[in-house]
């Protein structure tokens, strides 16, 4: 995974295996405390302790097409090389939240990336779940929900492709807009 | 395209979209619309399944072709991927592997276009996924 976005699309996917209704992935920047969260938490039914501890481990899966379950390892490894850390957090029935840290300006941080497109396709392609992202720089964010879009455009706006690709541009725009009001950012 | 900032910019280019979408559902399409699913696991999103996605939403819109383009998680084709499973209307779904933005180019011009089969098709006893 070479990107932030890459991983939140990966990991998402587990929260919609899990039967989520909604999930909340948000990505918080801080060059003051030099720190980049990503935090994607879900009403799923989440894992037992033994699965929890488990589940960063690649030779453990509870899929049975393969053997091998990559996406929190990479998550996890990804976190570590760039001077932060990936914790689970869940509880049978309760839903998961998994927070992966970054060192900012770490030099093997990988890049955001395409996050509008990446939230994008997740709204397109789970019309039954209310995807919500936040984006936070120093404090200050922007938000958008699949909810949002349905209340503001109709019911089946979201599994429009002609919507879906203006939401792209709508997420990268305010996403955008939120990092240019701090100093800053326009290095990374 | 002009610069989208909200969601009620977007409410004119929904109306507009409506009208387009009820001529392509009632014009090219009587029966139903095409179902692409991109397999978007681990091994999926690292061969490059994204832009591939992307791909299939901006082209399919843009050529007018009514379509569900959705995700799916990992068929069992690693190393097959991106893997991305079409199915036309009233027809069996197929999967093709390896699928760059010229094979995705040439299924949405042949196969879904034409139903003509194109190269990288994964031959399977294949039974649709949920």
């Amino acid at each position: 995974m070479k990107e932030i976005a890459l991983h939140i699309m990966d990991i998402a996917q587990n929260s919609v295996r899990a039967g989520a209704k909604e999930i909340s992935v948000s990505l918080s920047e801080s060059l003051s405390t030099d720190t980049l969260t990503l935090t994607i938490a879900d009403d799923g039914k989440g894992m037992d302790e033994e699965t929890r501890r488990r589940a960063a481990d690649p030779y453990f899966t509870s899929r049975t097409t393969r053997k091998v379950g990559l996406g929190l390892p990479l998550l996890q490894m990804n976190a570590s090389l760039a001077g932060g850390r990936m914790t689970i957090d869940s509880a049978p029935g309760r839903g998961t939240t998994v927070v992966a840290t970054f060192g900012y300006r770490h030099v093997d941080r990988p890049p955001l990336g395409d996050v509008g497109g990446t939230i994008a396709l997740l709204i397109l392609s789970n019309p039954g779940i209310n995807i919500i992202y936040s984006h936070i720089c120093e404090g200050a964010g922007w938000s958008i929900s699949t909810r949002e879009i349905r209340e503001e455009l109709g019911e089946d706006a979201v599994t429009d492709l002609t919507i879906v690709r203006a939401l792209r541009e709508i997420i990268g725009e305010n996403v955008r807009e939120v990092r240019n009001n701090e100093s800053g950012y326009d290095k990374y | 395209m002009e610069k989208l900032k909200s969601l009620a910019d977007l409410k004119k280019i929904r109306e507009d979209a409506r009208v387009k979408l009820d001529l392509r559902v009632k014009g090219d399409n009587p029966e139903g619309l095409v179902l692409v699913k991109v397999a978007m696991a681990t091994c999926g999103i690292a061969s490059g399944a994204k832009p591939i996605m992307d791909f299939f939403v901006d082209e399919l819109d843009k050529r007018g072709i009514g379509a569900v383009v959705t995700q799916t998680g990992c068929m069992g084709y690693c190393y097959a991927e991106p893997t991305v499973e079409v199915q036309l209307p009233g027809r069996e779904p197929v999967v093709y592997g390896f699928v760059d933005k010229k094979r995705a180019d040439e299924i949405i011009e042949k196969y879904i276009k034409n139903g003509e089969l194109v190269e990288g098709i994964i031959p399977v006893n294949y039974e649709k996924i949920d």
